[in-house]
């Protein structure tokens, strides 16, 4: 029997979403960024083209995280609640490709900080870096759409990614954001229904499809990765089969979701089969990282230095 | 691959005699194709459709077992190459590289707690499926006693890395009966089928090509030795990652028997966090076997419970029975916690109680399969619904407390959940499953 290699061509392509604005765009980023444009699944270079490498961004906050790995307080140290020194550091140092903004500290439960106190911070962080930027809320609907009003007007033409809409709350965000030129990202629950309605409701309110990034909704590996990744890989094998309502890129946000596990925090002393906690911060990251990589995540957003390495390298190798 | 009832048809005599009880050829092809009749009750079956039909009704994947006793595993035997497309069925087993180079009590020490390192997470034990060891001492006299030494400290699984012909006889002999697997590098593996076949060994065809190892491989099927594993040899993640899904893809979609086998990936030692973004591309995409250059607890804890998500059933409903769960052993004036029936809520929320070292209830209506916050919002976790629960489980006949814990995130149903319960005092838990453990020190000291 001779060997052939198997290929199996896509019908259709990922679509591209560009990110950040320079000054001729009628932003003030030095640089912009593109994603998107496979046609084939995640690394399979064999069969299809991967035009741009999956992106890495950094989150810096607001206000510091309540609960937050030892091992990640011990790494950005006393930057952690100076949000633009940290910026610069996780490009300068990590190399990290954009930087999230999280702005929990708007939460009312949180801090409540005014809409007016998050544009500040925004502020601050655009003026400290020149790479584009994604702007990330929380769940509190009303106070959310109060502060991403804000921020996306006083980041106006910057082509921000402004991070998130749902089903139940995206009429405010959206309208907002293509008011003042920005990207959105439209986060569904671990369900392949629900992420392609969205995104039809976006259309429907004339949001071009082109700037619209999914989040199917990361999760930590032990905390329903397997839910994560296999909407994921069907997301994934349908918007390259043609389905023109799945075939945006979509984030994923590995930082996040494992900086919150018991597994990223617990020490060995309490916990000795799990081994020594400085490590387990990377290591429960890079895990999540890589698999929701390999289910088609192509921007990651994420926390810790080590992870960016690994991730970095691998995707330099084509994985 | 299945064949059709026409196909079969075309190697079927087709004289209709009807010998096989069926009237007509036609209709014994249907009937063999919906595998309802067997090739066996033709009596004038040629040679040929022999040939054809057995090949044919061979799963595209052959599944190989590893090992003996309790610490024998299963690979291979897969079907698909996506787990939502129905499910993955023999988890990827992880191995632990040694070698017998080092001082015998460092080997001895290091096989005996990787033998014993166990984690339980979500009602499962997880542990490794046995040991990889290396001759890199190059003496067959070190090797021997190394698999001695192995042989009493182990039950589990050995795979035999060796490239020295003799040597690797030698092993296979002192492991007769234990289903050992062997390895000898780029050497041609051809010469040690009998000796496998004699001993009950598998044995790991490698090569770096892909044209290279299908000749290898075919050459193996024809004289009916089929114990094999592959083993692609790449540069780094990504290559694997190709390879593993061209050789699995040939196998499953295009029927290529000589990759119908389950694939080793021996991971090269290096930077530990490499290492595991490594051990993840091996795990999710198609690695029957890993072999881990040397045993690390944290390292381990997080592919095991990778390992445990990718390989958990997508079919299985991803809920719990609606009942009243004990945590250690309650008494009727243990605490009582509630919350909702979705898997992974119930066996947080279980282990973080656990963990928190007391006995307790654990009330779990039907929730539909949801989430706290997602059951809320849709009116199946409220002061109605949980009352009802506990009147139809005849809660208060069943413990004496008459305090109720709920999640901190549905603290706004308190109100009714007192309405319903009458008799009993509704406390306010903390959100996050994490935060139960100082919780419950402060709710049982007061």
């Amino acid at each position: 029997m001779s060997f052939e290699i198997p290929k199996e061509p896509s019908q259709s392509h990922i679509r591209t979403v560009k990110i950040g604005a320079t000054p001729e765009e009628g932003g003030t980023r030095t640089s912009t960024l593109e994603i998107g444009g496979t046609t084939a699944l995640p690394f399979h270079a064999f069969e299809g083209e991967s035009p741009r490498k999956p992106l890495i961004a950094m989150e810096v906050f607001d206000s510091v995280p309540s609960r937050f790995p030892q091992a990640l307080l011990d790494i950005y140290g006393d930057v952690i609640d100076k949000p633009g020194e940290m910026a610069k550091k996780c490009i300068d140092e990590y190399g990290a490709d954009l930087i999230s903004i999280r702005l929990d500290g708007t939460h009312p439960d949180k801090g409540d900080k005014s809409p007016e106190e998050a544009a500040e911070i925004v502020n601050e962080v655009r003026e400290c870096v020149g790479i584009p930027l994604i702007i990330t809320g929380h769940a509190n609907f009303n106070k959310n759409n109060d502060v991403m009003k804000k921020v996306a007007e006083v980041l106006s033409g910057e082509n921000c990614l402004i991070n998130w809409v749902e089903k139940d709350n995206y009429k405010t965000i959206a309208a907002c954001c293509l008011a003042h030129g920005h990207c959105v990202v439209a986060q569904s629950p671990i369900d392949v229904n629900i992420a392609k309605q969205l995104n039809i409701q976006l259309s429907d309110l004339s949001f071009p499809i082109d700037k619209i990034i999914m989040d199917p909704l990361s999760s930590a590996v032990g905390y329903g990765l397997e839910y994560s990744y296999s909407i994921m890989e069907r997301i994934r094998s349908d918007g390259l089969a043609g389905d023109d309502m799945l075939r945006m890129p979509m984030m994923i946000t590995p930082g996040h979701e494992s900086a919150l596990c018991k597994e990223s925090w617990a020490s060995e002393q309490d916990m000795p089969m799990w081994g020594r906690e400085e490590l387990r911060a990377a290591h429960w990251e890079i895990v999540t990282a890589t698999s929701l990589l390999l289910a088609g995540g192509e921007l990651l957003i994420m926390y810790h230095p080590k992870g960016v390495e690994v991730i970095k390298k691998l995707i330099g190798e084509e994985l | 691959m299945a064949l059709t009832g026409l196909e079969i048809f075309k190697l079927l005599p087709k004289t209709n005699c009807g010998d096989c009880g069926v009237p007509t050829c036609l209709a014994f092809a249907m009937k063999l194709a919906q595998k309802k009749a067997e090739l066996s009750e033709c009596p004038h079956a040629s040679d040929e459709a022999e040939e054809v039909l057995g090949a044919a009704s061979e799963p595209p994947m052959r599944l190989i077992k590893v090992g003996v006793g309790a610490d024998a595993f299963e690979v291979g035997g897969e079907t698909e190459m996506f787990r939502h497309e129905k499910t993955f069925y023999h988890q990827t087993a992880l191995m632990i590289g040694i070698n017998d180079s080092g001082n015998k009590e460092s080997i001895t020490k290091t096989i005996k707690e990787a033998d014993a390192f166990c984690i339980e997470r979500v009602g499962e034990e997880l542990h490794i499926d046995g040991f990889c060891l290396s001759n890199t001492s190059g003496s067959e006299e070190k090797y021997l006693e190394t698999i001695e030494c192995l042989m009493e400290n182990s039950s589990k699984a050995i795979l035999l890395d060796c490239n020295n012909p003799d040597t690797a006889m030698a092993a296979l002999e002192k492991l007769d009966g234990r289903r050992p697997l062997l390895h000898t590098g780029n050497g041609d593996i051809s010469r040690f089928v009998e000796k496998a076949q004699e001993h009950g060994a598998s044995l790991v065809v490698s090569s770096d090509s892909m044209d290279d190892l299908a000749a290898h491989t075919e050459q193996i099927i024809e004289t009916g030795f089929k114990d094999l594993f592959l083993n692609l040899k790449s540069k780094h993640a990504g290559d694997r990652l190709r390879s593993n899904t061209i050789l699995r893809r040939s196998a499953l979609r295009r029927g290529f028997k000589p990759f119908g086998f389950p694939q080793v990936w021996f991971v090269e030692p290096g930077d530990e966090y490499e290492l595991l973004a490594m051990a993840t591309v091996g795990i999710c995409k198609y690695s029957g076997i890993l072999v881990l250059p040397e045993f690390k607890k944290e390292m381990l804890m997080t592919l095991f419970t990778l390992r445990q998500n990718i390989y958990t059933d997508p079919q299985k409903p991803i809920q719990v029975e609606p009942k009243i769960y004990t945590i250690g052993e309650p008494r009727p004036d243990s605490p009582v916690f509630v919350t909702t029936n979705f898997s992974l809520t119930y066996f947080i929320v279980s282990g973080e109680i656990e963990n928190g070292g007391i006995s307790a209830w654990l009330v779990i209506p039907d929730c539909e399969g949801m989430s706290v916050l997602t059951a809320w919002a849709a009116g199946k976790f409220s002061g109605e619904t949980i009352g009802k629960f506990a009147r139809e489980i005849k809660l208060e006949e069943q413990v004496d407390m008459r305090e109720i814990i709920i999640p901190g995130y549905v603290a706004s149903i308190s109100g009714d959940l007192e309405d319903a319960m009458p008799n009993w005092t509704v406390i306010v838990g903390p959100q996050e499953a994490v935060d139960l453990g100082p919780f419950i020190r402060n709710y049982m000291q007061r």
